[in-house]
């Protein structure tokens, strides 16, 4: 294989990986700031019991997810030295930002939210949580507006030509503010709560089955479920207005995702099928018109199809691929609705344990979030090819210009070895945290956690 | 000797110092901290020694991840020539890394012997390496590396292992393990304490000789990084004052004032890390043999635009950050005790 497939297998390869981690650690963020909130609102113990276990399965998303992150923050320089030249002026100050908004505040916090239990009062305490939360927010916020400054670049201009050609920066906030930008960062935060929603979700629903920690359970899958219905909600809101951002923005983009070789209007809308690139057709049910109205809110309004959009074959992402990721995503978008209102449903009855298959399909419901959230990130990045930069510079213009494909073969060889051990260290550790179980002995706070409240005078 | 009216490609030189030579006194540390890590030998030792560094470690490697950061969006052709020409090196830097993370994790989770040991090994093996590439890493900058008339590296993994940059690894290790040392010091008591306070000692004498032997290989073979100083001879002032904070680190410890040795050997780094960008100025990255293909300040540099607007983002964020990172040091400033929720 050629530097350039294999460079684009090791950045797939580390993003993936990295990916499924930090979404665990916004959406459990938001979790322990409400947990915690409760427990300060309340005074309940049984939510700093909750607190208190879930801030360690955090504590092990986000070591992972830090660890696999530094990768990726290298990975620009060592494998795609031209494509960093060309956006560093952009991309450059993006991740700069993020380095001192977002990774101080979430690791400096990270040590009061994890070791400061019995060194600061509860407010402090609480505050810490918060910022670790939003630390989480920040990291994503200004990865997506890099990276959707790479699908709808804006707020800059081209200097120099040829090799020495990169883009400057003219409007820091045009470029920041960029057309998806927005739609995008709020779509990848909602895929981020669903991902620790229905994690808590999960261990919970594990709990019940096994007759265990029955109190503890019930309380975090109620919290769990609710949180995990409205991040889905919202995530139809914003996959349905990002979608209309990429009609508007990225037509070839939004065709590949469709199928859509010819351009119609009355579009229809492919429940699911399969992508025949070769005599350039699509195999599968449609729905007339209803691409169209999705797109414009309007049936009679003409969606762009690739021959149009894109007429030399070459400009094209791959299109069957980027069909099927979308439609994946797309389909477990609407099961991840359906699961946690059906679970809030019995929830509400009571009837959990004559039901043992909503519960079993509670405990599955943890791969929802995370086969979405990949398959969402794969197709908007496989949706852009063949540009790495959309419509300036293409993937295969971007790479190192003195990396051969051995040093990359060793390179990916090394990381996935050192991935494997990560990924089964993680899973052994999480399943070792979930046999444990919640703390007893949190139920009754200690130390610090159990001076008396400062009452107003 | 001209610095000239300081421009934002010079603020920027700067503000990258300082972003790394914050990160090598307080990830300096850490790592030395590791390099110890197997010299303890019961687990209630090792457990406090990396409990020591346990609530900053995370945080204190964020400098690297910032200062690199930075130096993407201010220099970017230096980021890119210096990433993909050091590819392998920084692979094994963040394999290192990694390992010395996930050791610091999960070292403590299990009780098993021989899962401690495995981690045990993993955590001071990462941080040994990973002082020593950053080390062989400065070594190159200084020594000046092959550059083609396109600023790209043009010489192989192999060429990256000479001598001086070895060398310069190697006291990087024995600075960190000094510096280390010292930290623990302050966050032990006890036996451990004083078994620490033994070692010291030799740690101090492996550093300085290292510190002697790289000093002389500099003046002897890389004259162009004493160029400046030799120019302008009040700069040697920097050079004196980064030897008279070394030599004060034996004395604070036979006092036992931890604290002053601590930030003694905080000051050598910062007087050492002084000296290396003066030196480099206006240079980022040497190109030897042929000079004309530096990368500097300026050819090496995002526009003046992207420069001032990183400049007021980080003027927002820098004086929040510290602020808050001392207070965080503030709150886990004492002796280590281990309870439930320590590694």
């Amino acid at each position: 294989m050629d530097v350039l497939a294999l460079s684009r297998i090791q950045f797939a390869l580390t993003a993936g990986i990295h990916y499924l981690y930090p979404p665990l650690s916004i959406g459990l963020g938001v979790m322990l700031v409400v947990m915690e909130g409760l427990w300060l609102k309340t005074h309940l113990p049984i939510y700093h019991q909750m607190a208190r276990f879930w801030t360690k399965v955090f504590a092990l998303t986000f070591s992972i997810g830090v660890a696999t992150g530094i990768v990726l923050e290298f990975e620009f320089g060592t494998n795609w030295a031209t494509y960093s030249r060309y956006v560093g002026d952009v991309f450059g100050s993006a991740l700069a930002a993020e380095g001192i908004f977002a990774f101080f505040l979430e690791s400096g916090f990270l040590a009061v939210l994890l070791f400061g239990w019995n060194r600061v009062s509860r407010p402090v305490h609480f505050f810490a949580t918060c910022m670790v939360c939003l630390g989480a927010h920040f990291s994503a916020i200004w990865i997506v507006v890099a990276n959707s400054w790479m699908q709808t670049p804006a707020g800059f201009h081209i200097v120099g030509e040829g090799m020495k050609a990169r883009a400057e920066i003219t409007d820091f906030w045009a470029m920041v503010f960029n057309p998806s930008s927005m739609d995008r960062l709020f779509h990848t935060l909602c895929g981020a709560w669903q991902a620790g929603a229905f994690l808590v979700v999960s261990v919970s629903a594990w709990y019940l089955l096994r007759g265990k920690h029955d109190q503890f359970a019930r309380g975090s899958l109620r919290l769990g479920l609710l949180f995990g219905l409205i991040a889905s909600l919202l995530q139809l809101v914003s996959g349905h207005s990002s979608a209309q951002g990429v009609a508007r923005h990225q037509p070839v983009k939004l065709a590949a995702f469709e199928g859509l070789y010819e351009t119609a209007s009355n579009a229809p809308l492919a429940l699911f099928g399969w992508v025949d690139e070769k005599h350039e057709r699509l195999v599968g049910p449609r729905i007339p018109g209803l691409l169209s109205f999705l797109a414009h809110n309007d049936a009679s309004q003409p969606v762009v199809g690739l021959r149009e959009a894109a007429i030399d074959p070459k400009d094209r992402p791959p299109v069957n691929l980027a069909f099927q990721l979308f439609h994946l995503m797309v389909a477990v978008g609407f099961g991840m609705i359906l699961v946690s209102a059906l679970g809030l449903l019995y929830f509400r009855r009571g009837s959990f344990f004559e039901r043992r298959w909503v519960l079993w399909l509670l405990v599955l419901s943890v791969l929802g979030p995370q086969i979405g959230n990949q398959a969402g990130w794969f197709a908007a990045e496989v949706g852009r090819q063949p540009w790495i930069v959309q419509g300036l510079l293409r993937t295969s213009e971007g790479l190192s210009a003195v990396v051969k494909a051995d040093t990359v073969l060793t390179a990916i060889i090394l990381f996935s070895a050192i991935y494997l051990l990560l990924f089964s260290v993680f899973v052994y550790l999480l399943n070792d945290k979930i046999h444990h179980g919640p703390d007893e002995t949190d139920l009754v706070p200690s130390g610090k956690l159990a001076l008396p409240e400062r009452r107003k005078p | 000797m001209t610095f000239g009216s300081l421009d934002l490609n010079s603020t920027w030189f700067i503000v990258i110092g300082a972003l790394f030579t914050g990160y090598a006194m307080l990830d300096g540390f850490d790592l030395g901290v590791g390099a110890l890590h197997l010299f303890t030998k019961t687990d209630e030792e090792r457990r406090i020694m990396i409990n020591a560094i346990g609530p900053v470690w995370d945080g204190n490697e964020v400098w690297l991840v910032t200062g690199g950061g930075a130096l993407f969006a201010a220099f970017p052709n230096v980021y890119a020539t210096v990433f993909s020409g050091f590819y392998l090196a920084f692979v094994l830097l963040l394999v290192a890394l990694i390992f010395r993370a996930v050791a610091i994790e999960f070292r403590s989770k299990q009780p098993m012997p021989w899962w401690r040991r495995m981690w045990d090994i993993g955590f001071s093996a990462g941080s040994i390496v990973s002082s020593l590439l950053i080390g062989v890493a400065m070594g190159n900058i200084a020594w000046g590396i092959p550059l083609d008339e396109r600023g790209e590296f043009a010489g192989t993994f192999r060429s990256l292992l000479g001598p001086y940059p070895l060398l310069l690894g190697v006291t990087t290790v024995a600075l960190f393990m000094m510096h280390g040392a010292i930290y623990a010091l302050i966050k032990t008591e006890g036996a451990l304490h004083d078994k620490l306070r033994g070692w010291i000692n030799n740690c101090i004498i492996f550093f300085i000789t290292c510190y002697a032997v790289t000093t002389m290989a500099t003046l002897l073979y890389v004259p162009h990084m004493a160029a400046r100083v030799r120019a302008n001879p009040w700069l040697f002032s920097i050079a004196l004052l980064n030897m008279l904070a070394i030599a004060n680190i034996p004395r604070e410890i036979h006092h036992g004032r931890d604290w002053r040795a601590f930030l003694s050997s905080g000051v050598a780094m910062i007087a050492l890390m002084g000296l290396f960008g003066l030196e480099m100025y206006p240079n980022l990255v040497l190109s030897n043999p042929t000079p004309a293909n530096s990368l500097d300040i300026h050819n090496a540099a995002s526009s003046q635009k992207t420069l001032a607007v990183m400049l007021t983002i980080a003027l927002i964020g820098v004086p929040v950050v510290l602020a808050y990172t001392v207070s965080i040091y503030w709150i886990f400033r004492g002796k280590v005790k281990l309870d439930k929720m320590s590694y």
